[in-house]
This record gives C-alpha cells, sequence and structure tokens, in this order.
C-alpha cells in the first residue's frame, strides 16, 4: 500500500505537486525565521519577512546559505532544534580546517530513509533484493543513509562499507548479492579485483548498480555495466541537503535524474549573476529542504553544476529531472569520493613550521583509482642538506593531509617558483582526470 | 677545524646540475669537492667551493634554495684502509655518519674525507685525540 502511495506523489500533476512544496516551503521559512538568529538576520537583511512566500517564485526573494554560513555557525549554529531533539549528527569536509556539521531528528532519519528508500525503489530495488552497500560508513553520509533506505524497502543490506576488495567479491559471491551501492570508481575497482581472483559474471547475482558521490563519465557508465553486467544508474545528494536520496535516475530516463520534489525545492541559478534560470538552461544547482526538522536549509547554492528538465519522463513521474553534474563553480574536487578543497591543503602547509603555501595539487586516475599529488615548493627554512629530514618532511605532510581531510596522497617536494604563477596567482589544481 | 659546505635541493629533471654549475662557472667560482643524495623524487647536491658566501648568493639569485652547513674534512694518505681507519675511530666513540663522500687531491698522495656526522665537536675530538689531519675550508680549497 505504501509504495502506491509513494507512486502517487512522484506522478503527481504538477499544480498538485507545487501547493504541496509551497505549503511545505511556507512553513518552513516561519520556523527558519523564528528559530534560527543567522537566517532571521540575512532575512532581516533583505528586508523579506516569512509571510512575503506568497507563491513558489517568491523563493527567489530569500537570501542564498553557502558554505561560508555553515562555516560561520559551526557545529550547530544553523540547527532549529535543541540538541535533545537531534539524535544524529554527520559531517563532510569544508573549505577549511573546520568540517560542515549536519543533524537530525529521528524524523528527519525516518524521512532520509523514506526518500532514499524511494531512490532505491526507483531503481528497481525491492525486499527480494540482497544489497550490497560499499558506500563509506561514519560521519561520511553515504553509508548510513544507503543502509536506511535500503531498510525501508525491505532489501537484505550487506553493510560492508569501503576497503577490503577481495573480501568484498567473496561476499558478492557467496551471499549472492544482487545490487552494488558504491561509488563508480570503486564499483570498477570492484570488476578488476574479480578478474585478478578468478570470478567471473556466471560467479556473480548482480543485477543493478546505483553510484554516486563523484562525478562519473558515460564512457565510464559503459565500462561498470559491461565489467559487471549490470544496469548502472545514477544516484545524487550532499550531506547539506539531507545526503544521498535527493535524486535518482530512473531506468527509463534519458536526461538525468528525478529530484524528490516533495522534499527538496530544486532552483538552477546563474553562477554569475545569482538569477534564477528556466529548465534546460544550465547553471549552479541550489536546493531548498522543505521536510527537514533539525537542520533544514535554504536556497543551498551547492556550487554544482547542472540543467532541470521539466518534460515529464517516460516513467510517468513528473518530477522534474536533474542532467548528470557536469562541474563545480568553485575548485573543489572529489578524491575517490571525497571532497577535497585546494584551501584544506593549505590550511595543513600553513600549519607545518617553515613550509610555505607555495604548492599544487595533481590529480591522475591511475586505472579506476583517483591519485592526489601535493607539490611543495622547498624553502630555505625547511631545506635540509640531509636526505632523512626531506624525507621526514614529506611524509609528516602526507599524515597531515590524511589526518585532516581522510585521503591519501602523495607529497612531491620541488624547487622555489616551480610552480606556474600566472598573473601573480598560482594554479593550484591539475586535475588530469578525463570526465 | 669545519668546513663550510653548500648544499642546494635539486628536483629530479634534466639539466638541473648542469644549470648549477654553469651559474658557478660564470662567477669564476671553483668547485673543490661535490656529491648527490639522490631519492626518488629529489635530489641535494653538496658542494664546496672556494668562495663559499658568493656561491650562496649566486645560487640563490638565480631561484635555487640553498643551505650551509659544516663539515669536517679528514686527510688520509691515498691507500687501502685509510677510511677505514677514520670509521674505525668513529665507530669506537659511538657516532653515526650521516653522509660522507672523498676525493683526492692532486699530487696523488692523500684523499680528502668529507663528512658529515650526529656529532661534530665529538667527532672532531675523538679524530684530534687519534692524531689524524683535520683540513680547514682555505686548506681544502687551496689543496
Amino acid at each position: 500500500m505504501k509504495m502506491m502511495r509513494v507512486e502517487e506523489i512522484e506522478s503527481l500533476p504538477r499544480p498538485g505537486l507545487e501547493s504541496i512544496q509551497l505549503k511545505r516551503l511556507q512553513r518552513l521559512v516561519a520556523r527558519v525565521y523564528e528559530r534560527v538568529k543567522p537566517y532571521r538576520a540575512k532575512m532581516d537583511a533583505a528586508g523579506v519577512k516569512p509571510d512575503d512566500i506568497q507563491t513558489l517564485s517568491d523563493l527567489s526573494k530569500l537570501p542564498f546559505t553557502t558554505k561560508d554560513d555553515l562555516r560561520d555557525n559551526y557545529p550547530f549554529g544553523l540547527f532549529t532544534v535543541p540538541m535533545e531533539e537531534v539524535v544524529r549528527v554527520h559531517a563532510s569536509s569544508g573549505t577549511t580546517g573546520k568540517p560542515t556539521v549536519v543533524g537530525y531528528t529521528a524524523a528527519d532519519i525516518s524521512t532520509w530513509a523514506d526518500v532514499m528508500g524511494r531512490c532505491l525503489a526507483m531503481g528497481g530495488v525491492t525486499r527480494h533484493d540482497m544489497l550490497h552497500n560499499a558506500y563509506g560508513y561514519g560521519l561520511f553520509t553515504g553509508g548510513l543513509g544507503a543502509h536506511y533506505g535500503a531498510e525501508r524497502v525491505g532489501a537484505t543490506v550487506i553493510p560492508v562499507s569501503g576497503g577490503n576488495t577481495k573480501r568484498q567479491i567473496t561476499i558478492m559471491r557467496d551471499f549472492g548479492s544482487t545490487v552494488l551501492l558504491s561509488t563508480p570508481s570503486y564499483a570498477l575497482n570492484l570488476a578488476d579485483a574479480m578478474e585478478d581472483l578468478g570470478v567471473t559474471l556466471d560467479d556473480l547475482k548482480l543485477r543493478v548498480g546505483i553510484h554516486g558521490a563523484e562525478p562519473w563519465s558515460v564512457n565510464m557508465r559503459e565500462e561498470v555495466e559491461r565489467k559487471l553486467g549490470i544496469r548502472a544508474l545514477d544516484i545524487y545528494g550532499l550531506s547539506e541537503v539531507i545526503g544521498p536520496g535527493v535524486a535518482m535516475e530512473c531506468p527509463e530516463s534519458e536526461r538525468g535524474m528525478h529530484i524528490l520534489e516533495d522534499h527538496f525545492l530544486p532552483e538552477i541559478v546563474d553562477p554569475e549573476t545569482f538569477e534564477p534560470l528556466p529548465p534546460g538552461q544550465p547553471g549552479e544547482l541550489v536546493f531548498t529542504t522543505l521536510t527537514k526538522e533539525a537542520f533544514p536549509i535554504i536556497r543551498y547554492r551547492t556550487k554544482d553544476l547542472s540543467t532541470l528538465y521539466a518534460e515529464q519522463c517516460r516513467c510517468g513521474r513528473t518530477l522534474v529531472r536533474m542532467e548528470k553534474v557536469t562541474g563545480r563553480t568553485d575548485d573543489m574536487l572529489i578524491i575517490r569520493g571525497v571532497n577535497v578543497f585546494p584551501s584544506q591543503v593549505e590550511h595543513v602547509l600553513m600549519g607545518v613550521e617553515g613550509v610555505e603555501p607555495h604548492y599544487q595539487i595533481e590529480v591522475n586516475r591511475e586505472g579506476n583509482l583517483d591519485t592526489m599529488k601535493v607539490l611543495v615548493e622547498v624553502s630555505d627554512t625547511v631545506f635540509h642538506d640531509e636526505v632523512k629530514v626531506l624525507e621526514g618532511l614529506s611524509k609528516k605532510i602526507q599524515v597531515e593531509i590524511k589526518d585532516l581531510l581522510g585521503v591519501t596522497c602523495s607529497v612531491k617536494l620541488v624547487e622555489p617558483r616551480t610552480i606556474q604563477r600566472s598573473e601573480g596567482k598560482a594554479q593550484r589544481v591539475i586535475d588530469n582526470r578525463k570526465m | 677545524m669545519r668546513v663550510e659546505q653548500i648544499a642546494v635541493f635539486l628536483e629530479n629533471k634534466s639539466g638541473r646540475l648542469a644549470e648549477i654549475t654553469s651559474v658557478l662557472a660564470e662567477k669564476n667560482i671553483n668547485i673543490r669537492a661535490l656529491s648527490v643524495a639522490d631519492t626518488a623524487d629529489f635530489g641535494i647536491l653538496r658542494l664546496i667551493v672556494d668562495k663559499v658566501d658568493e656561491a650562496k648568493k649566486v645560487l640563490k639569485e638565480n631561484g635555487c634554495t640553498v643551505g650551509k652547513t659544516n663539515v669536517i674534512a679528514v686527510e688520509v694518505p691515498d691507500r687501502a684502509g685509510g677510511l677505514a681507519s677514520v670509521l674505525k675511530t668513529i665507530e669506537a666513540v659511538g657516532l653515526n655518519v650521516e653522509y660522507m663522500y672523498a676525493f683526492v687531491n692532486k699530487s696523488g698522495e692523500n684523499a680528502v674525507l668529507i663528512f658529515r656526522f650526529d656529532d661534530m665537536d665529538k667527532a672532531i675530538a675523538a679524530l684530534t685525540k687519534d692524531n689524524f689531519t683535520i683540513l680547514s675550508g682555505d686548506q681544502v680549497c687551496a689543496l
């Protein structure tokens, strides 16, 4: 019965859906204005009151929320409920040393399970499936978010998390996993490891893969599908909005992922003027949460570049679709599913005595794995005539980057002024991956 | 008793050593001894030159990372066992050699061993006690 209800909401005629959205938006704005000082201050500064939201297009009167707002109110300053009502927090990397923290009430956890469950159902997952969840469990929203959604659908969840690839393959084969949830690069990693272990597609029961948390190309999708013998579908989410479960590609969609619009209100804005753009035009993706309690967010600028499509999908859903994310408006990198900002690397370097912030990040894809190399210029202060001292310095930088970002990188010491400075400003990132 | 040595950071790329030596040549700076320590990623060029401060200045002007360290130059007869006898003295007092290199002087009679120890004072004391000839910077350049 429940599934019937879900399908109904996903194929509601637009006016019906939009009236639900408007009611939820009005309630949200009123609550946030009343309870969260930083939101109230920004709305007052913009001269907008909750009562000004009379139609959905009034949304554009509200100020944007950015990652800077999250940082300024670190860790819990934008929560709308007292901490005793918060049952869980997650965190993702911020632009500097401080992470971005998000919180959930019990009802939020249930909403999250609902939306993630609907995404899985959209991908054809049912209670008959054995679901191999290889997203990392922990502060990252991927693992636990997918987990609760899979349980909501009633699938059997294998909470295998990341790492230990050989064991994952043994489990997939012996347990008869039918659904794989992982980053696309990890899916390819599993495929390669299968070959090494002599496991063939005949040994597996996999039929569908749901992949997100990092950008992947159409070619990469074809490779995943061919090597694992599955249908590979795209999923989108971000912790600031809820985590995984914001948008999902249905098997019939020929362009992009359905956004669960009854919970998340999308906009596309011009990345320079920030004016809202109509469907079909590419720009920066902006989200407003409609149903979250502990950490709702208004007009969050994701810095992800995408396009919205309003035409109804062949599957019958009326939910708007978003194009696979085509890029970023900032310098954020995604390395093996982890968000990395060059400023975080700089933060680490500044903390190492004597190291000057002349650095460059080189990203490559070796096989299926992203690798990050940090080039650091050796100043007179840190230079030493003994090899072991300089190697110790590289090691120290590597360990501290791993500690802060959770990403293993290699460090290469380079001569001063070898890092190109264009117009007095260094080019911080060389990304050699082909997306 | 100590000799000033210049150390230059080298990235592993072709032509770097040639550039550095030509910069020194243009200023008429003579290299008396040198060694290169290399790892997979970088190298350290160590030089003993006749005009230390000038060399440091000109290399810095050319964008190099330059350091100045003290090393010890020990002169031994150029025959079998010369180095071994020095190392025996060093080992006896429990010192470590951080790095070393050597060259033979023009006459061919003596070899000059350049050392960096973890404790330089202790090394000088031990070598002096065992009657080794320790050269000054001027002496090394005059050879």
